[in-house]
């Protein structure tokens, strides 16, 4: 019975990707740059999950690392077609350091200071694209050309190609969601699962908690990194409002929208909040209210954090007391 | 550098530091006491700065008027938002208090837009405090600036005043070390926290009332001013008063001595102080407690 | 009992509070094969020294000495892999995970490998065979699937020992086990104590004054934050300054 669970566990994300793969060929042009935006971000979310929700660490300046990676991507192409294969871990690594940095000292804060020192950081990064030579000023920097990767001769693959782009990013999803799922059932998440409920607990059993926390916190932004990336890939240009603590609170917003502790929530909420908000500010479903799009987004997310803390999840979920537990934690791996 | 500039630019950092102190004073009495992290604590510094452009014109330009009709207002319309939104908070996890009122600073926003417009707008400086004095040869320092000033002095002075020597002030800081206790001796723990909350609120607004002729009224305007007042909450420690007051000082002179020094970086100057400050002392420079 | 030297031995460790002294100058030594009891009024500072031991409170003063090592410095999780293991007054088991779960995690600060991503931590053979071992020491082997947060308050208190078990320490430090437990279930965890003290040294952190009496090996008494006695049980029971200490209470 407990191995039936885990290769069901296994189905319905799967379902999902090979979905994804298909759905290309139904797409209008709209559509489909609509559901590349919507698997980039479903990364993003995915990323602050490992920290949020199997960690219980709130951050409120994930999106300098998603910056970071874009920027990153941007000014190490120069002027031509930069390769994929150096481009990424460069814009990987360098959200990582940041991570480090970022993670290192607000670590040694707990709680609400956390949630405070995680936002100033991201502030500073955003100030330094914005305000110094680095980034180009509040107008951003374009990408003259997309990266690629080219070996012996021939353009294997071209993110200026729409599929290509596509099949990039849903398998950088189908990785980032195999990586968290690797991690959710290894020794190292299931001590991060005990950090999340007592951390206390975890320090007396022997723990070094701390190490734990900032290893978690790294590889966060690092996978925001590689959602960077293919962002900059995707829109061709980079501007400081991808630091903004607007995007912070937007990555949040995904998590508690999807449900926390749930990975699948995470790409359900970034779906959700991405229609939410094309469908808020499109004058022919909402008339005027379209224009004021900030504050009906605003009123949706009380309304949404006061009823259903859960999430969509939690809605679906009934809540069965569940007899014989078979992991430790009451989510399962999807 | 000479004396009058570095005099000047003295000066300047002590009143950006003190207006700063006022807004942090606010955001660390409703966190401490109610243990509520509150993004919208930008909002209220807006809404001084609005309510000084939207009265100024009606009050004949008595600015004391203005001041004192805008601290009502805000603080009345604290009042009823601890009542009507924020009570519900208490209760809820740091991430569900961080996303609530982050959706309220939207809410905010849009109402602005909604009912001001999103033009930017000048508060004019009062006649009689218009102009500036004489400091060496060629600077002038102008009498705004001092006013700032002395007010967020008096102001300090006050708060310190009843926190420490009145009857609300010690329910204050009782409620703030143990809210059980508290509600056991009979005090309504709900009004109290309901009028610190005001009290946040009007020290916010007031900031923003103050700041409004030196720095325009903008959209937008809450959002940079918040994180620098969750920096000085970080540096100075979270419920302490004294702390915000040097933690304000400290970054109003990394950030105007920064701005002359290193003029592009500048803005990170005072997150480098902050990861200074967490390098060597994580919990703040003050212990909780005022 | 032992030769040699205590497993544990502290040293006039002292703990203030700015002007308040809340330990002052208390040496306590813990040898395998026994029970050594620490009890004191309220306030007596008992929880403190018990902090202090376990490494979650520096000392302002002292040394602490842990098989020939000065642990002194070291911080909680280092003195937990040593083999200094607690248990909590409140109980601080993870209730949503399982009874085993908690255990095996418990036991997993002693195998962290944290590196190895690929490896299943249901799979870590140390760390289940650890669980299993101590769940059964502590009686709880039939509960092991059960979520924790729904074990009986005795039950906790047993999962909360059999945690502090399973990272195999050779200190146990015991902060009020049988708090808020029943007849029943504290002769449970008597018996449990009876079963540990042959392979480990405890502490016992103490207010049944029966349960004490019975068990223990050794009692020292705190009042103030001092140490006033510090003997055998019958003798610390006829000693004029305990007596006057707790005079009026009952148990």
């Amino acid at each position: 019975m407990d191995s039936d669970r885990r290769t069901f566990a296994w189905l319905l994300p799967a379902i999902g990707a090979v979905a994804l793969a298909l759905l290309p060929a139904v797409l209008t042009p709209y559509t489909h740059d609509l559901v590349v935006k919507i698997t980039l971000y479903a990364i993003f979310a995915l990323s602050l999950e490992l920290l949020v929700g199997m960690t219980g660490l709130v951050s409120l300046g994930h999106a300098a690392f998603l910056g970071i990676g874009a920027y990153v991507t941007v000014l190490a192409s120069g002027d031509g077609a930069g390769s994929a294969l150096r481009l990424l871990p460069m814009a990987m690594g360098a959200a990582a350091v940041y991570a480090l940095f970022v993670g290192a000292l607000s670590l040694r804060t707990k709680g609400v200071y956390f949630i405070m020192v995680t936002l100033a950081f991201a502030q500073m990064a955003y100030f330094v694209f914005h305000d110094t030579q680095l980034g180009g000023g509040s107008d951003g920097i374009f990408l003259y050309v997309k990266p690629v990767i080219e070996l012996g001769g021939t353009t294997w693959l071209d993110l200026d190609n729409k599929m290509h782009l596509y099949y990039s990013v849903l398998a950088a999803l189908v990785f980032t969601y195999g990586l968290l799922a690797l991690i959710r059932r290894s020794r190292f998440g299931h001590a991060l699962a005990g950090i999340r409920v007592n951390e206390q607990r975890m320090r007396a059993a022997g723990f070094q908690t701390y190490r734990y926390k900032l290893a978690a916190f790294v590889i966060a932004g690092t996978l925001a990194g590689l959602a960077g990336f293919l962002l900059a890939a995707k829109d061709g240009a980079v501007n400081p409002e991808l630091l903004s603590w607007h995007e912070s609170g937007a990555v949040l917003l995904m998590l508690i929208l999807g449900g926390i502790g749930h990975l699948r929530g995470a790409v359900i909420g970034a779906a959700a909040f991405m229609l939410l908000r094309e469908f808020f500010q499109t004058e022919d479903l909402v008339g005027p209210l379209a224009s004021h799009w900030q504050m009906t987004l605003g009123f949706t997310i009380i309304a949404f954090v006061a009823l259903l803390p859960k999430g969509l999840i939690g809605m679906a979920m009934p809540r069965r007391r569940r007899a014989a537990p078979a992991r430790p934690l009451e989510v399962r791996h999807d | 550098m000479d004396f009058a500039t570095f005099l000047v630019q003295c000066l300047n950092a002590v009143q950006y530091g003190l207006l700063l102190f006022l807004l942090a004073s606010g955001l660390t009495l409703i966190f401490g006491i109610m243990g509520v992290i509150n993004l919208a604590h930008g909002s209220f510094y807006m809404l001084g700065a609005y309510l000084a452009f939207v009265l100024s014109p009606h009050l004949g330009g008595s600015f004391i008027a203005v001041l004192l009709i805008g601290v009502l207002l805000s603080a009345a319309f604290g009042f009823v938002l601890e009542w009507a939104f924020f009570s519900f908070l208490y209760q809820r996890d740091h991430l569900q208090q961080v996303l609530m009122t982050y959706a309220l600073i939207l809410v905010f926003e849009e109402a602005r837009s909604m009912l001001v417009g999103n033009d930017v707008h000048g508060v004019p400086i009062p006649a009689w405090l218009s102009g500036g004095f004489a400091l060496g040869d060629l600077m002038s320092y102008p009498w705004y600036r001092l006013f700032a000033s002395g007010a967020c002095i008096v102001l300090a002075v006050a708060l310190y005043a009843v926190v420490n020597r009145t009857r609300l002030g010690m329910m204050i800081r009782a409620g703030a070390s143990n809210r059980d206790m508290v509600r056991g001796l009979g005090i309504d723990i709900k009004v109290l926290y309901r009028i610190v909350f005001a009290g946040g609120v009007a020290l916010a607004a007031l900031a923003g009332m103050i700041a409004a002729p030196m720095t325009s009224v903008y959209p937008n305007m809450g959002a940079s001013v918040l994180i620098i007042c969750f920096v000085v909450v970080v540096i100075g420690g979270i419920g302490s008063i004294t702390g915000a007051l040097v933690a304000s000082l400290l970054v109003g002179f990394v950030d105007t001595f920064g701005k002359v020094f290193f003029s592009e970086y500048s803005g990170i100057g005072v997150y480098l102080l902050m990861a200074i400050i967490l390098i060597w002392r994580p919990e703040g420079l003050m212990k909780r407690g005022f | 009992m032992t030769e040699g030297a205590p497993l544990l031995s502290a040293v006039d460790l002292t703990r203030r509070f700015g002007g308040l002294t809340a330990v002052n100058a208390v040496s306590i030594d813990l040898d395998v094969g026994e029970v050594h009891a620490v009890i004191g009024t309220n306030g007596a500072g008992k929880s403190t020294l018990v902090n202090m031991l376990s490494g979650e409170m520096p000392p302002s003063a002292g040394r602490i000495r842990f098989d020939g090592h000065d642990i002194t410095r070291w911080s909680q999780p280092q003195r937990a892999r040593a083999g200094v293991g607690r248990s909590y007054q409140r109980t601080t088991i993870f209730p949503e995970f399982s009874v085993f779960e908690n255990c095996r995690l418990a036991a997993q600060a002693t195998h962290p490998r944290p590196w190895a991503l690929w490896e299943s931590a249901d799979g870590c053979g140390a760390s289940v065979r650890a669980a299993h071992e101590s769940l059964e020491a502590a009686g709880l082997e039939d509960q092991a699937s059960r979520p924790a947060g729904l074990l009986s308050h005795g039950g906790k208190r047993q999962l909360e020992i059999a945690m502090c078990l399973a990272s195999r320490p050779k200190v146990l430090l015991l902060d009020e086990p049988l708090a808020g437990m029943g007849a029943e279930e504290s002769e449970r965890m008597l018996a449990l104590l009876e079963q540990l003290k042959r392979e480990h040294a405890v502490l016992l952190v103490e207010h049944d004054m029966d349960a004490v009496f019975r068990v223990a090996d050794r009692i020292t008494v705190m009042v103030n934050g001092e140490v006033i006695a510090s003997d055998a049980p019958q003798h610390i029971r006829s000693n004029r300054d305990v007596q006057v200490a707790y005079l009026g209470e009952d148990h």
